[in-house]
């Protein structure tokens, strides 16, 4: 027998197996089937937490997802899951766990020191300490404050498991795989209609499986598993659906490896999330029941009063063997009932209400008494109550509570259902729909067994019906039987404390504090006293709290209202959310032809856009500064090869292409030659610089734009809209052609000696392809195209080939002594002829005067972009401008970043000109050099301002930012 | 008012806590006032208390159409920072770090203000220039910041990966020590009680319908409770503001849309300073209970829905996964939107506007919440002097009509 | 997520679209001929309503065509699509 509390027969547990397993370092065992909250129970366990403000002993309460207490850390190390409800973990050989926030341990905790001084932390009383000494607040109290909060330890190391997600359609998604919830499922799936039916717990049945409930003369498990063979409903155990979100998209956590040790989880995903976009939607979520306040409420051995029965019927387990119940509700009568029938012993039957009529049996019914307080230390022994004016004790070591029922409204209120206060039952039903869903049974709030299967199947079939299918019509659900009202929550008598919300230590004083202060309104109450913030999300606290605040105003609960139900009705792991979109997935990186080539050649890489471009190629021990040094010297003295296959390509073709261009670039198009090249400017409609790239024209009717790298996706959709949305009547059409063409650029003064015995069909020779025109060659053997376009300043074809053709070219060029060169020392031979970067030199806030390119801006024609240049503020003349930097030690390479000021060492706020946009060291210059915007900077050049860095201040002299080969003498070799 | 203190705590637990008072009064509106402040949030209750305490304007009405501080103060991720790119952001954002220094013992109501740091990290070499730049123009402008490498950042942030095989490696990070987090409600209380304290009176469920004006100039707002007259109104309503201006007969350049944010289950301390990265899109920190604090960009869409769509936390996880693999298997609690209204300049407005005698300020975007000082000074200053103080004068409306914008969407992430 | 209902594919998940902002603001057949503030009108002022919105999306994982939507900005239901340049639909009563 696996524990004192284990029932000789009954629960759906494996008793021909049983596993062991620790918690907080002792040995237990248990059967599969278990949770570890029924394997403790079972083994008499009775301490399993302490809570999160006074850290109160606490024991479990519930035997689902509504327990506030029985936190766990379950397993050490990678698996480690922190803050899980033990009442939710199946039990598996060799599980280890152990309680939170406690120390040094949890029969002996010094945080409970902190219950000593209660009187002083009520609700929000650290809004009124901790002020003084003011310098202690950051060392001293919020640190401690830090350290008594927090439940479990953070997971410290790397995730071992996996996680995934899927997308599901469906006609009719069920929540809840209880009665209302299967009847719902099966009614739907009956017709044909594709169902989803998703239920939280390892095994269709919901409360039919807590209880000795039968229908159709079978047990409930039975009942469910005829209900569902044979349907075509797509059952989903263990999954959770945790957020409704607009157009009925509802996603759900799977949890596959539930029950498994982590030896057994290798090779499966611990979670799935499914997102499901259903036509409809059957919320058959059931009910929570609702802890009753009084004073000791929360001493280990409270438990609600059907849970104690879900653990004799579930797990066969007897939580206690003399019970003391506390009724508010009639479903009380039957849990005492099923208590004695398993051999537990009744000590008493108190009903709050005096005027019940309900009756247990052979049991007295103390009817009007009321609990006072409960007695024992770390586990009850006895309740003393006040009945018929005389205060008297009863021991005992199980109160089993019933204050009622909560529908589990969550999924509906996060749907944007209304609310609806129902003063019966005492607590808020599903009122008007917002989606297409329905609400059937307990979460409806509908407690009679064979109502809550009518009605889920009457919701089954109407929904089928709606959508087309054939369903025929079950019989109507019958009246609601009328529950005899409860009573109202009123404050606790008694001195000790009464809690409401049990994880956060909530008491019945805390919200009457709150009331006092002003905190009238729930969402106050909540922020002022943390009532429903804590991990169960107020599931057996928000109405309890709400009706006593609602009870001191002396208002209706329904004008106090509730706080909003936010996703997720239970925690998911962060991991399972992220999905497959981590590490290389999280945005795959896309890859030019040459990119093995240069891994297998030692590249040093930079991300850039999608892309992870070449930076650097380093020789033997070269530092940065050498290799692109020696990158630099090779382009400006003989030849070298650049892979500019990441460049956006747009094929633009149609009669009006060359209209579009004029109408986004600033310069005119309609005077380029076919096979010929012009760079352009485009702006946003804010007149700021966009993005910039050559375009030529390849035929009639048809153009090649280049764009930056990480711009060409947005550029193509820029074109795109303004033809859509504005342009209808332009004919022209836009096409990406990125990964069509690779892109081998090759520079420098050997560049034609080094390409020509590559290239078919054409003369290399610059007087028969002159700058800024194109040509169609065969190189290497691939038909491609020539490009004379120059970003270094000297001699340089841009050749265009089939991707899948580049890379022999490339290799055959490395072959023949060019000297690959990377993205840094791309940007100094740029910078020495004063060639912008858009996100160098433009931030958003650059204009194309700002830039010095007046001369790209047409007069002639509107562009976009064109009237924001004239506004007041685009004029200013003290506008920053580009300008070149000469720092006045040579040797030194100025911080990109750094601002220019006019004189150092002021004291702040320091007047700012402006910014180093791009600095480097110049191998041809034999010096550092720089491109910055600065105020006014045109008419500065010889001026002398500082450079101001975080590796100090620097004297920098303003100059013409073309630094190298001012006249275009090298661009033809 | 009472005054709190320990010595008051200890003095009332021996009564019980009986007799506490109201932290403000709930008073019926009068029929006029020389100030309504439409919006009972952070930005509002903190323009009504410098409106009482800096200018003496204490003939003030504060209306909240629904509870108090319920809007974007109650939702938001509470980062306090001031390290902006431009001077003007830096100057009005550095005022309020100043005045969240002191807030505690100003307003004798713990803000629980915690300056434990914020990292901004940078992923690509655009970053880490953009980075550098505005640390530099930081420094320039008095603000505090600080440059750390990828190691720095590490042994600033444990627990951070700085593992140069992700898809976007940490490079390093911009760090201003005094940044850090606060308790949001206890701002808005905090700011409530002290205007109260002043003779501020604060109407909570009163919902403005209408603004009434004559021959050009505001003469008092219509209400769900009625006719409230007010010589001047000032519109601070976050999320709604283009509602309440065009009631006004005004366009305002700015669109509202869901900013939604999360936390986890709470855990014992692991994570001690704020970490934002604009680049994989994700910011965190951990709050005083234990629960990491998460958010990131906002919903592409218009909506004054209060919510959002679960893509977009399921993309700040995928990316809080690459910065802190090991946050993995905690647990997210708890999901919600607010709503932000966002200006095209990723600035605000707090401004005269062309009714005279209305006043607006809205447009913060993400990043209203450690504004909410500085915000209110410069705005009550405003109202009460009838022009803008140097704070806020860049922040006019007339900005967008003359271009001078004040971009702070960090520099424009593409590369060649 | 939403639910959008593209006018050639058919009903998608909204992260398929890319979202455009408020629909009708055509640009002005002469920018030059507007004020400094018509320009600024046409270029920042948005209407925002709370409410139906008459906005631009673009199918951008699917077909890449942009096409209108009336959507309320706080229910989210979608009341229209249709396609763009057509003018913005009368709505019954019950959808406003």
């Amino acid at each position: 027998m696996t524990g004192p509390r284990r029932l000789p027969a009954g629960g759906r547990i494996d008793r021909s197996r049983t596993v062991a397993f620790r918690f907080d370092g002792r040995r237990y065992t248990g059967h599969p089937g278990d949770t570890l909250a029924s394997a403790l129970l079972a083994n008499g366990v009775r301490l399993f937490g302490r809570s999160f403000k006074y850290h109160r002993p606490r024991g479990v309460m519930a035997a689902g997802a509504e327990e506030p207490n029985a936190l766990v850390l379950l397993e050490p190390g990678p698996f480690a899951e922190p803050n899980l409800r033990a009442t939710e973990i199946g039990l598996y050989d060799g599980l280890a766990a152990e309680s939170v926030n406690r120390w040094p341990s949890l029969r002996f905790d010094l945080g409970a020191l902190t219950g000593l001084a209660s009187g002083l932390f009520v609700a929000g009383f650290y809004y009124k300490t901790f002020m003084w000494p003011p310098s202690w607040w950051n060392r001293i109290y919020a640190p401690a404050i830090r350290r008594m909060a927090g439940l479990a330890r953070a997971p410290r190391e790397p995730d071992p498991e996996s996680y995934e997600h899927r997308h599901a359609h469906c006609d009719v998604l069920v929540v809840g795989g209880g009665p209302a919830g299967i009847a719902a499922a099966h009614a739907a799936a009956a017709s044909g209609a594709r169902v989803v039916l998703a239920d939280e717990r390892p095994h269709p049945g919901g409360s039919l499986l807590d209880g000795p409930e039968r229908v159709e003369d079978k047990d409930g498990a039975a009942w469910a598993e005829r209900m569902l063979a044979g349907t075509s409903a797509l059952l989903l155990p263990h999954t959770t659906a945790f957020g409704y979100y607009d157009h009925n998209f509802v996603a759900l956590a799977e949890r596959l490896t539930e029950g498994l040790s982590p030896s057994e989880r290798a090779g499966r995903p611990r979670q799935r999330i499914w997102h499901v976009r259903a036509r409809r939607v059957v919320l058959a979520t059931g009910a929570h029941e609702r802890p009753l306040v009084f004073p000791g409420n929360d001493r280990p051995g409270v438990m609600l009063a059907r849970s104690v029965t879900a653990y004799i019927h579930r797990y066969g387990v007897l939580p206690g063997s003399r019970a003391v119940f506390l009724a508010n509700d009639d479903s009380v009568y039957a849990a005492s009932r099923e208590f004695a029938r398993h051999g537990g012993e009744v000590a008493a039957f108190v009903d709050l209400r005096a005027d019940s009529t309900a009756d247990a049996d052979d049991l007295p019914v103390l009817r009007g008494a009321v609990p006072l307080r409960t007695l024992g230390r770390r586990a009850v022994t006895g309740i003393e109550i006040e009945s018929e004016g005389a205060a008297r004790r009863i021991a005992c070591d199980l109160i089993a509570m019933g204050g009622g029922w909560n529908p589990a409204v969550h999924l509906f209120s996060q749907s944007r259902g209304t609310l609806r206060w129902d003063d019966r039952l005492q607590t808020f039903v599903p009122g008007r729909s917002a989606q297409a869903e329905r609400s059937v049974g307990a979460a409806a709030g509908r407690f009679d067994l064979e109502g809550c299967i009518a009605e889920g199947a009457e919701a089954g079939a109407a929904f089928a019906r709606e959508l087309g299918f054939d369903a025929p019509a079950p019989p109507a659900p019958p009246e609601r039987p009328q529950r005899p009202a409860l009573a109202q929550t009123a404050p606790p008598a008694g001195r000790s404390k009464a809690f409401v919300d049990f994880q956060n230590d909530v008491t019945a004083a805390d919200v009457a504090l709150a009331r006092r202060e002003g905190m009238h309104s729930v969402e106050h109450l909540k922020r002022w006293t943390t009532l429903g913030m804590a991990t169960d999300q107020g599931k057996t606290s928000n109405v309890n709290g709400l009706t006593l605040m609602a009870a001191g105003l002396g208002r209706p609960p329904a004008e106090v209202g509730h706080t909003t139900f936010r996703p997720p009705y239970t925690p998911v792991p962060f991991g399972a959310l992220a999905g497959r979109n981590i590490a290389a997935l999280a945005d795959p990186v896309r890859r030019t032809p040459m990119q093995d080539w240069q891994e297998a050649n030692g590249a040093v890489f930079e991300p850039v856009g999608q892309w992870r471009r070449a930076r650097y190629y380093p020789r033997g021990g070269e530092t940065m500064r050498e290799a692109v040094t020696r990158e630099c010297r090779a382009v400006r003295e003989a030849a070298g090869i650049l892979d500019a296959s990441t460049l956006g390509k747009i094929d633009i073709r149609g009669p009006d292409a060359a209209e579009l261009l004029n109408r986004i670039y600033t310069n005119g198009w309609k005077t380029l030659a076919v096979g010929r090249c012009r760079y352009g400017l485009m702006l946003g409609e804010d007149g700021m610089v966009f993005d910039d790239g050559v375009t030529t024209r390849t035929g009639e009717h048809r153009y090649l734009m280049t764009t930056t790298s990480g711009n060409a996706a947005a550029v193509l959709e820029w074109l795109e809209e303004w033809l859509q949305t504005e342009w209808p009547g332009l004919q022209v059409y836009c096409t990406s052609v990125t990964e069509q063409w690779g892109t081998i650029t090759v520079s420098g003064p050997q560049a034609r000696a080094l390409l020509e015995p590559l290239v078919e069909d054409i003369d290399l020779d610059p007087a028969a392809f002159p700058f800024l025109s194109m040509r169609e060659a065969r190189i290497g053997g691939a038909p491609g195209r020539i490009f004379r376009i120059a970003f270094t300043g000297e001699l340089s074809y841009e050749v265009n080939l089939p991707w899948r053709r580049c890379l022999p070219v490339w290799e055959r060029l490395v072959e023949a002594g060019a000297v690959p060169y990377g993205t840094e020392a791309m940007h100094v031979l740029r910078a020495e002829k004063g060639f912008i970067v858009v996100g160098h030199e433009t931030d958003g806030t650059v204009t194309p005067v700002d830039l010095g390119m007046e001369r790209m801006v047409s007069s002639r024609k509107d562009f976009i972009g064109r009237r924001s240049l004239a506004r007041p503020d685009s004029r200013r003349p003290d506008r920053k401008q580009l300008v070149g930097l000469l720092p006045e030690d040579p040797a030194e390479v100025l911080q990109e970043g750094a601002q220019i000021i006019e004189t150092p060492r002021g004291s702040p706020p320091v007047p700012m000109l402006g910014h180093v946009t791009s600095s480097y060291w110049s191998a041809a210059m034999g010096r550092g050099f720089a491109l910055a915007l600065v105020k006014g900077g045109r008419a500065r050049h010889g001026d002398r301002v500082w450079a101001s860095a975080t590796t100090g201040e620097s004297r920098v002299q303003i100059v013409d930012p073309v630094f190298y080969d001012r006249e275009g003498a090298r661009l033809d070799g | 008012m009472a005054r709190y203190s320990i010595f008051s705590l200890a003095r009332n637990a021996l009564t019980g806590h009986r007799d506490w008072p109201e932290l403000w009064r709930s008073p019926e509106p009068r029929p006029a006032y020389e100030v309504v402040i439409v919006g009972g949030g952070g930005h509002g209750l903190a323009t009504a208390y410098y409106l009482a305490k800096e200018h003496g304007v204490t003939d003030v009405a504060v209306v909240e159409k629904g509870w108090l501080a319920g809007g974007n103060i109650a939702r938001n991720t509470t980062i306090i920072r001031s390290n902006y790119l431009w001077d003007e952001s830096a100057a009005i954002y550095e005022h309020g770090l100043k005045l969240w220094e002191g807030l505690s013992r100003e307003l004798n109501f713990n803000v629980m203000l915690r300056q434990r740091g914020v990292m901004n990290l940078a992923h690509t070499e655009h970053d880490v220039r953009e980075s550098i730049r505005r640390v530099n123009a930081n420094r320039l402008n008095g603000v505090d910041a600080e440059w750390l490498d990828a190691e720095g950042v590490k042994a600033f942030c444990p627990p951070i990966s700085i593992s140069p095989d992700v898809r976007y490696p940490v490079l390093g990070a911009t760090l201003q020590r005094r940044g850090g987090v606060a308790r949001h409600d206890a701002v808005a209380w905090g700011y409530a009680r002290g205007a109260d304290a002043r003779g501020v009176d604060i109407v909570q469920h009163c919902e403005v319908t209408g603004i009434r004006r004559v021959r050009g100039r505001v003469t008092g707002v219509e209400t769900s409770r009625g006719f409230i007259g007010a010589r001047k109104v000032a519109l601070v309503a976050a999320g709604h503001s283009s509602v309440l201006a065009q009631m006004a007969g005004l366009r305002l350049p700015v669109e509202s849309h869901p900013l939604q944010a999360m936390v986890s289950e709470p855990l014992k301390p692991v994570l001690d300073c704020v970490v934002m990265s604009n680049a994989v899109h994700v910011y965190i920190s951990q709050s005083d209970k234990g629960e990491l604090v998460l958010g990131a960009g906002i919903d592409a869409f218009n909506s004054y829905g209060q919510r959002g769509g679960l893509h977009v936390l399921e993309d700040q996880l995928a990316a809080l996964m690459q910065l802190f693999p090991a946050f993995s298997r905690a647990r997210l609690l708890r999901s919600w939107g607010g709503i932000v209204d966002v200006c095209p300049d990723a600035s605000p407005i707090v401004s005269k506007t062309p009714v005279e005698g209305l006043y607006i300020n809205c447009g913060w975007g993400t990043g209203g919440f450690k504004a909410t000082p500085s915000s209110g000074w410069a705005f009550a200053h405003t109202i009460a002097r009838d022009e803008p103080h140097k704070l806020n004068a860049p922040f006019a409306l007339d900005r967008f009509t003359s271009g001078a914008l004040i971009d702070e969407h960090g520099a424009a992430a593409v590369a060649h | 997520m939403m639910r959008i209902e593209c006018p050639w594919c058919g009903g998608r998940d909204e992260t398929e679209f890319h979202y455009g902002g408020e629909a009708h603001i055509a640009r002005p057949e002469d920018p030059d001929a507007l004020s400094d503030e018509a320009w600024a009108d046409y270029l920042f002022m948005r209407a925002n309503p709370r409410g139906v919105h008459a906005e631009r999306w673009m199918h951008a994982q699917g077909c890449r065509r942009w096409f209108n939507v009336l959507r309320h900005t706080a229910s989210h239901e979608v009341v229209a699509v249709y396609p763009m340049g057509a003018p913005r639909p009368d709505l019954p009563e019950t959808a406003a």
